[in-house]
């Protein structure tokens, strides 16, 4: 039967076949191009639609891992190839399997040179990506999820614009720098524990001295790759010069690792730790929240805007992370996928434009709704998403949120709606600046009308974000049975340390 | 007893290596030096090495010790033969006939398989005596292979170089043996241990033995014994530099390891801080060092650096582990060398051998396999997962990480950090950079071999690692230092 097959083996590794296909088709230049494009979509679109089997199968209210694969790896050592999903896992899983044909349509025109070395690149990095999430095995999890930084410094830095390299390096570099402390506390936990199996080590009481340090291990990585005020500033160079699909991937995917991380690791393995460091990290978010909403308001680059405003979105996600209770990471996780979404969907909406006038400043548009009149009303969805307006997947999240950290501090829940406020009033503006007023500049009146490509693009994205606005329950039945036996675990040990206090 | 069928069959590797180099001496002095002749020289030494490499295959894999107790073999020292055979393999398997860097002489093969003997010796040494022969052997050849181009001064420089500072460190080496002879004894290793394990480390063996260490330093170029390896990367011609950047530091890391882990094993807290001061030296020094390099062959010698910083960690942990993790780091390092020296020596323009980095702008249109493969080894240096390079790391760092050395892996990981920036910038040349005039299209099928075999190892060790690991874990078991695996 379907259950019996290696189902989450084959969704990672069928991006592999891809490149392989790739690499054995020839013929001359351009139409090797054109191969190598129809073959990323194709097994791309195929890898999306066996991931939906992990949908359709998976069982929401058994908490436990479902599709559990296990072979022997690294004999006698406690080290396995150990592939499994749980109602955390899955959903990005799915986004990653989503988002990737996405990005790879997006670039249809927009990647000129090494057409084929792109999607070799893509395809690899939607590999990494679903392996990482699927990954039940932490010598596993590091593999992918160091192994993402490979392909996403070459997209950066090959494809990207005119300060690539700058961009790329800062970023290869600043997640390398975290995530090698983390490595030092996987060893640490591996030599503990004696095997790097996920629910074991998710079972083993590591004492509260070595959770605080091996917490401040995980937590440099997870902080960049989220990433949170201070060390965020790799990530508005990097979206700025990553090509658009890049831009895709590395907002709607790689961003959400961070928080992966956090909900998988920080706070069932760390419970103490993550209780002792909540206020610390509820700090660290309001300030990125408002301060990254203020930066956001004085750009003059959209894509720069859209990056601050990731970074303010992200922060919301680790208040409801470290709120530590059921609706706090509920919500996170909510707002993690539906930012997904939405940060890609306005990525490209970015890219929409930039294709047609090759510049990002948002004063060389203006009037764009009296040319482009369908783009307005996509962005306009897109925009109110990312402000939280109800009836859309951003506001679930961002009231879950909030009703977590009221929950745990009421001060931190006031300043995080102080940032929806800003963040309101930067998005609506950069719509207002874009958008409306009367199209007057030569080259936006010659802007030509979406084609059916990108509305092929941004239907699936807006018929997903207003989906999961109105009809959150198929996305929350997922995520709640293991988020509420998390945050059981958290929540008391939160209270041990209270009462300790 | 000299010549028992136990000791011939115990020592066959070295006996063929022998045998062939003498064989080679004859051949290259009666051929004479036309293309043809060369060729022959270069085919019986592949030969010979083959067959040393096979004879791998039956040696006695429990330990003994022959000759008096002067030549020892166990698991692991065989598996570290097993890798410099390979390694010097390599390097002269990739000396096509036309690489006219100076080296094109048939006097050039008798040395490296001189030398290469001289590394089998060392790695088997069971006596100070011993050690210092095996060593000298192995040196004195890569002396003059060093200064082999007489036309360039460089090269001259080089082998001027590394003679001296080659000859002051046998010399510490020497002074430490005398040493550690005057206050134990003897200069037969198992009696040395014996001593050390029933009377303790007195003060007089332990200032010889930090001589010992150093000298072995040197040999490894750990800092702040590496003044001469930048020069003499790129000062020797660079099928030289290939060979030193793949076998030599294997037979003289293993040695550095028998001396520690075995002769020394009761004194462990003793050279523990001196390899620990080692080991963090070469990881900060070869890592910011290659920042400012320009020169590809000088920024790999401060790669090599760094590279023997990482193991030495392994080392500095002082438990069979440890020992492991040394043992993996040094099998992905010779697949990363050798494949990364296979392009090297492949960088010609306009029929001149080039070696700057800046040569490498561009290189992934021109020559997009080698760029391709250049990329993974630079990766994989840089302790990138799932490449070999990340595994090496890992098995070291645990080792270190076990033995309580947890400020010793921040270190070294945190500069492996640094360290991922010069590699990045290869990366960066090669494919965000185009190529003003690229490099000639010529693929000598000997480099590509083994750039495609080194490819396939460091992308697939995930593959390895395994069996890898266990076998590792089941030779060091020999090792008389504590267990903890």
């Amino acid at each position: 039967m379907l259950s019996s097959w290696p189902i989450l083996s084959i969704v990672t590794f069928l991006p592999l076949i891809g490149v392989l296909f790739i690499l054995l088709s020839g013929g001359d230049k351009k139409s090797a191009e054109h191969n190598s494009k129809m073959l990323a979509l194709w097994v791309s679109s195929f890898t999306f639609i066996i991931s939906l089997i992990l949908y359709f199968g998976f069982d929401p209210d058994f908490v436990g891992y479902q599709f559990e694969e296990q072979l022997e790896w690294i004999a006698g050592s406690g080290i396995s190839y150990h592939l499994g999903v749980d109602g955390i896992s899955m959903p990005f899983i799915l986004l990653s399997t989503f988002l990737t044909p996405l990005a790879i349509l997006a670039s249809w025109r927009s990647i000129k040179q090494r057409v084929p070395e792109f999607m070799i690149a893509f395809l690899v990095l939607e590999t990494m990506m679903v392996g990482m999430f699927a990954s039940l095995d932490m010598m596993m999890f590091y593999l992918f999820f160091e192994g993402v930084l490979i392909p996403m410094f070459l997209i950066v830095g090959i494809w990207g614009g005119p300060r690539r390299v700058y961009a790329a390096f800062k970023f290869f570099l600043y997640t390398l720098a975290g995530s090698v402390l983390m490595l030092v506390g996987i060893m640490v936990m591996y030599l503990q524990a004696g095997t790097t199996d996920i629910p074991i080590l998710a079972q083993f009481n590591f004492p509260p001295e070595y959770q605080f340090w091996l917490f401040i291990g995980f937590f440099a990585s997870f902080a960049v790759k989220v990433p949170m005020w201070p060390v965020h500033t790799w990530l508005p160079d990097a979206h700025v010069e990553a090509p658009t699909a890049g831009s895709m991937i590395l907002a709607g995917v790689l961003l959400k690792m961070g928080g992966y991380g956090f909900i998988r690791f920080s706070l069932p393995m760390f419970p103490d730790a993550s209780a002792y460091f909540a206020p610390f990290i509820f700090a660290l978010s309001v300030i990125a929240i408002i301060y990254t909403s203020l930066v956001a308001l004085a750009q003059t680059d959209m894509k720069k805007l859209i990056a601050y405003s990731s970074v303010a979105h992200m922060g919301f996600v680790t208040i409801g992370i470290f709120s530590l209770n059921e609706q706090g990471i509920t919500g996170a996780m909510f707002q993690m996928i539906s930012h997904g979404l939405i940060s890609a969907a306005l990525f490209f909406c970015v890219g929409i434009v930039y294709d047609r006038l090759h510049t990002r400043e948002i004063d060389a548009y203006g009037g764009v709704a009296d040319v482009m009149p369908n783009y307005a009303v996509f962005f306009m969805i897109m925009m109110l998403a990312s402000v939280g307006l109800p009836g859309t997947s951003g506001f679930v999240g961002e009231i879950l949120v909030l009703v977590g950290a009221y929950k745990a501090n009421s001060i931190v829940a006031f300043f995080a709606a102080t940032g929806l406020v800003l963040g309101a009033t930067y998005m609506l503006w950069l719509y207002r600046r874009v958008v409306f007023g009367r199209a007057e500049k030569g080259d936006v009146l010659r802007m030509p009308l979406l084609n059916n490509r990108e509305i092929s693009i941004l239907v699936p994205l807006t018929v997903l974000i207003l989906w999961f606005g109105i009809y959150p329950a198929p996305l929350l039945d997922i995520i709640n049975p293991v988020v509420s036996s998390i945050s059981e675990t958290v929540s008391n040990a939160a209270m041990l340390t209270a009462n300790l206090q | 007893m000299l010549f028992t069928q136990m000791t011939f069959q115990a020592a066959l590797p070295e006996y063929v290596l022998v045998i062939v180099s003498l064989g080679l001496v004859l051949m290259a002095a009666f051929v004479g030096e036309s293309s043809n002749a060369k060729k022959m020289v270069r085919l019986v030494a592949l030969v010979g090495y083959a067959i040393a490499f096979a004879t791998i295959f039956i040696l006695p894999s429990e330990s003994q010790s022959i000759y008096m107790g002067l030549f020892k073999v166990d698991g692991l020292l065989v598996y570290m033969k097993a890798l410099v055979l390979l390694g010097a393999f390599f390097a002269c398997f990739m000396v096509n006939d036309d690489w006219s860097d100076g080296v094109e002489k048939p006097e050039y093969q008798v040395l490296i398989m001189l030398a290469t003997l001289g590394m089998l010796l060392m790695i088997s040494a069971n006596d100070l005596i011993s050690l210092y022969m095996g060593l000298e052997l192995q040196s004195l050849p890569l002396y003059v292979i060093a200064a082999m181009n007489t036309k360039s001064l460089k090269s001259s420089e080089a082998g001027l170089k590394y003679f001296l500072l080659g000859a002051l460190s046998s010399g510490m080496l020497l002074y430490g043996a005398s040493l550690i002879y005057g206050f134990t004894g003897s200069t037969q290793f198992d009696e040395i241990a014996s001593v050390i394990s029933q009377n303790g480390a007195s003060s007089g063996v332990i200032i010889g033995l930090v001589f010992l260490l150093s000298g072995l330093a040197f040999k490894i170029s750990a800092a702040p014994f590496h003044m001469w390896i930048p020069d003499v990367y790129e000062g020797s011609p660079t099928p030289v530099t290939a060979l030193f950047a793949i076998a030599p530091k294997v037979a003289a890391i293993t040695l550095l390891l028998n001396v520690t882990h075995v002769v020394f094993a009761d004194a462990r807290l003793e050279w523990m801080q001196v390899i620990i001061a080692l080991s963090v030296a070469s990881m900060l020094l070869g890592a910011f060092g290659a920042i400012m390099q320009k020169d590809l062959k000088r920024m790999m010698a401060y790669s090599s650096i760094a590279h023997m910083g990482y193991a030495l960690a392994g080392l500095a942990a002082g438990t069979q582990q440890g020992a492991a993790g040394v043992m993996i780091y040094m099998t992905t390092y010779i697949f990363m060398g050798a494949g990364t020296f296979a392009i090297i020596l492949m960088m010609r323009r306009d029929g001149v051998p080039v070696q700057k980095l800046s040569d490498l702008s561009g290189l992934s249109s021109s020559h997009p396999y080698w760029a391709f493969g250049l990329m993974i080894f630079m990766f994989s240096m840089a302790g990138i997962p799932p490449l070999a390079g990340f595994f090496a790391k890992w098995y070291v760092f645990l080792a270190a990480v076990n033995a309580g050395l947890i400020p010793l892996a921040v270190i070294g990981v945190l500069t492996s950090v640094v360290g991922a920036f010069y590699y990045l910038r290869i990366i960066k040349l090669m494919y965000f950079e185009d190529a003003d005039s690229p490099l000639d299209k010529i693929a000598p099928k000997e480099n590509v071999i083994i750039l495609s075999i080194s490819l396939l190892v460091t992308v697939l060790f995930f593959f390895i690692i395994g069996s890898l690991r266990e076998w590792t874990y089941f030779v060091v078991q020999s090792l008389p230092v504590s267990g903890s695996l």
